[in-house]
């Protein structure tokens, strides 16, 4: 374990002692998944096979034109099934989970992309399955709660601290030092201690070695920049994987929220609030008070609002490998809405994050630069945040009759 | 040092008690009469708590008591101020427990400088491994401080050993698996874990994670050092109030 799992300063294994060898194992197993060369090929096939990999990288003709700048292209990872990159994730530790033969799976969720996925997995694998979310989390985002439950997960609201990511992710790993020798917690995104941010970002890197093969089919030549939302950076560092020895800029915009100023946001890269510390496992930038407790964060995207970062990417930040931006809840309902009525593109509320600061930037760059935005996610699965997020009023008139119906 | 005196304690008394509380739970105050009960009432060495928002090791009761601590303001320099004070006021040692962010943000030198000048006489750290934690050992050290390190039921006894050359004081055993506060099997597989903590260190033991009555205590006499009572105290005091802690202490022996 020395020094181990570190990207210069950041990561490492912060576990209490009774979950050390369980990492151990879990390390172990990785190592030797990752040396096998058909694990790679069985897993290209599961994602291929249930996923529908690969996964377009689409021209965006109607954005292109109407911002003039750069050429604007879109890796649609909402169109793996659950509709997120989640699944690339969750499919690889599913094959982890039979290698080390273990039977139940655990996981916490944000938005609950995660946690349907893993659902996914557990049904299609065999395994028992309980899903940690905060209950702030189950109001917002309810269908996927009914999703889980009828996949045959076991779904358990977290009331405790802020009822948000960081306290599913805290319960998990309650469950987790109870339950070691049956059950593994798949962990959704390239956080936590080694060697998950390592894990969750060697399944994820399939994106961005499917949208540097694509580019170059397409154009025969390498974009200028490429975006992704960051809310624990694994859809970020799936992309960036991809180029990380090309001379393509990595841009990661966090969720802005109210605007930095106002202290209601959850960036931690971006903004100055932020500072590095040590919870949940590992080191990294969080958003916490200057005795080390852990703030409130706020965002329009449930599965952004995090006090966390992959140290992977607080790693790129300090050596410049990634810049970093943010943006508000207001800028990305702008983007979405302009993504969806001149492409008929549905990004995420996450997604839509990088959409509007590649937005921002497209309009000053050369025709000649090519820039690629990472569609983490589709969003028409999250009607009901969405509309909410629109204020749309026919919506609203509708659910008051679909509830008035049930009240009769 | 701490060892020394746990080491004559244990000549006067078979088992010695270790009781723990969250700093600020339910109320500063409240706290420091908790003590001064629990000192009354005979408890050798106590680990005082300070609040983490995320508390991992920590299962729902000490959780909660975390929050609601820090729910009305309690803060790292509150604490350090209660330690100092439950350390000039009271004759045994003090250990205060958190989790690393704590000591990191305060900075690890800083902290155990200020710990030491407070009097407490050492840390426990659950989510702090040895692995991670040199400056932690090194100023530890530097203020004659006990790391308190721990070992669970999986640790394979390679691991025990290594432990045990960066332990002082005496080694926290955890009885089981799972968070703070569940139910524990006090059986024969508690003594073939405990035989192998004896095999892996020469250090006084104490055993915590689901000791709640006496005829937990009562097992665990002769088999360890120490008894470690946590989440049970604070169960005593929410159900029968602050005045009921010293009886409850007191009925353990």
């Amino acid at each position: 374990m020395h020094r181990r799992g570190y990207y210069t300063q950041f990561g490492g294994a912060y576990l209490p002692e009774i979950l050390v060898a369980t990492f151990e194992a879990l390390e172990a197993a990785f190592d030797q998944a990752k040396a096998d060369p058909d694990f790679w090929q069985t897993y290209l096939k599961v994602m291929t096979d249930y996923s529908g990999r690969p996964t377009p990288l689409t021209h965006a003709a109607n954005l292109t034109r109407h911002f003039g700048g750069a050429k604007i292209y879109i890796k649609r990872e909402d169109l793996n099934h659950t509709g997120a990159h989640k699944a690339n994730n969750v499919m690889g530790q599913g094959l982890l989970v039979q290698r080390m033969g273990k039977t139940r799976v655990i996981a916490e969720t944000g938005a609950g992309q995660h946690g349907v996925a893993t659902a996914t997995m557990a049904a299609r694998m065999g395994f028992e399955c309980t899903i940690y979310m905060g209950e702030v989390d189950v109001e917002r985002q309810r269908p996927n709660v009914f999703w889980m439950e009828r996949l045959g997960a076991t779904v358990v609201p977290v009331r405790d601290g802020t009822r948000t990511l960081k306290d599913a992710i805290n319960e998990a790993f309650r469950d987790w030092v109870g339950n070691m020798d049956t059950t593994h917690y798949v962990l959704g995104t390239a956080c936590g201690p080694h060697p998950f941010p390592e894990m969750v970002t060697y399944f994820q890197s399939i994106i961005g070695q499917e949208a540097r093969r694509q580019i170059l089919a397409q154009e025969g030549r390498l974009p200028s920049r490429v975006y992704a939302c960051v809310g624990g950076g694994s859809n970020a560092m799936g992309l960036f994987s991809g180029f990380l020895d090309d001379p393509v800029e990595l841009v990661g915009v966090e969720a802005g929220g109210k605007g930095l100023k106002s202290g209601r946001h959850a960036s931690r890269l971006k903004a100055s609030d932020a500072s590095i510390g040590v919870a949940q496992g590992y080191k990294t930038y969080f958003l916490q008070n200057d005795d080390g407790q852990m703030r409130e964060t706020h965002s329009i995207a449930a599965g952004l609002d995090y006090i966390g970062v992959s140290p992977i990417l607080a790693h790129f930040k300090e050596n410049g490998r990634a810049r970093f931006e943010a943006a508000t809840d207001e800028e990305v309902i702008a983007a979405m809405s302009l993504t969806m009525t001149r492409e008929g593109l549905i990004p995420a509320l996450e997604s839509a994050h990088a959409f509007a600061q590649a937005f921002k930037e497209a309009p000053a760059m050369s025709p000649e630069d090519i820039l690629i935005i990472n569609q983490s996610g589709r969003g028409d699965k999250d009607i009901f945040t969405v509309a909410d997020a629109f204020g749309d009023p026919a919506w609203q008139a509708f659910i008051r009759k679909k509830a008035a119906q049930y009240g009769a | 040092m701490l060892e020394t005196y746990i080491r004559d304690r244990r000549k006067k008394k078979d088992i010695l008690l270790m009781t723990h509380i969250v700093i600020g739970y339910p109320s500063l105050e409240a706290s420091f009469d908790i003590v001064r009960a629990m000192v009354s009432a005979g408890v050798d060495l106590m680990e005082l708590q300070i609040p983490f928002s995320e508390p991992i090791a920590d299962g729902p009761v000490i959780l909660k008591a975390n929050q609601a601590s820090l729910a009305h303001g309690t803060s790292v320099k509150d604490c350090l101020r209660f330690a100092e004070k439950a350390a000039s006021t009271f004759d045994i040692p003090f250990l205060l427990m958190t989790y690393y962010n704590i000591l990191y943000k305060f900075g690890v030198a800083a902290f155990a400088q200020e710990i030491a000048r407070c009097k407490v006489r050492g840390a426990i750290v659950p989510d702090l491994p040895h692995e991670e934690g040199k400056d932690y050992l090194q100023s530890m050290a530097k203020n004659t401080l006990a790391p308190i390190f721990i070992y669970s039921p999986t640790s394979p006894e390679s691991r025990m050993q290594e432990i045990a050359t960066h332990a002082q004081g005496f080694i926290y055993c955890v009885a089981r698996k799972g968070v703070t506060g569940q139910q524990t099997d006090f059986s024969l597989h508690l003594q073939a874990y405990l035989d192998r903590c004896r095999r892996a260190t020469p250090l006084p033991l104490a055993l915590g994670f689901g000791v709640k009555d006496k005829s937990d205590i009562d097992y665990l006499r002769g088999k360890v050092d120490i008894a470690v009572i946590g989440t049970q105290t604070i169960r005593v005091m929410e159900e029968q109030g602050t005045d009921a802690v010293a009886a409850f202490i007191e009925s353990l022996r």
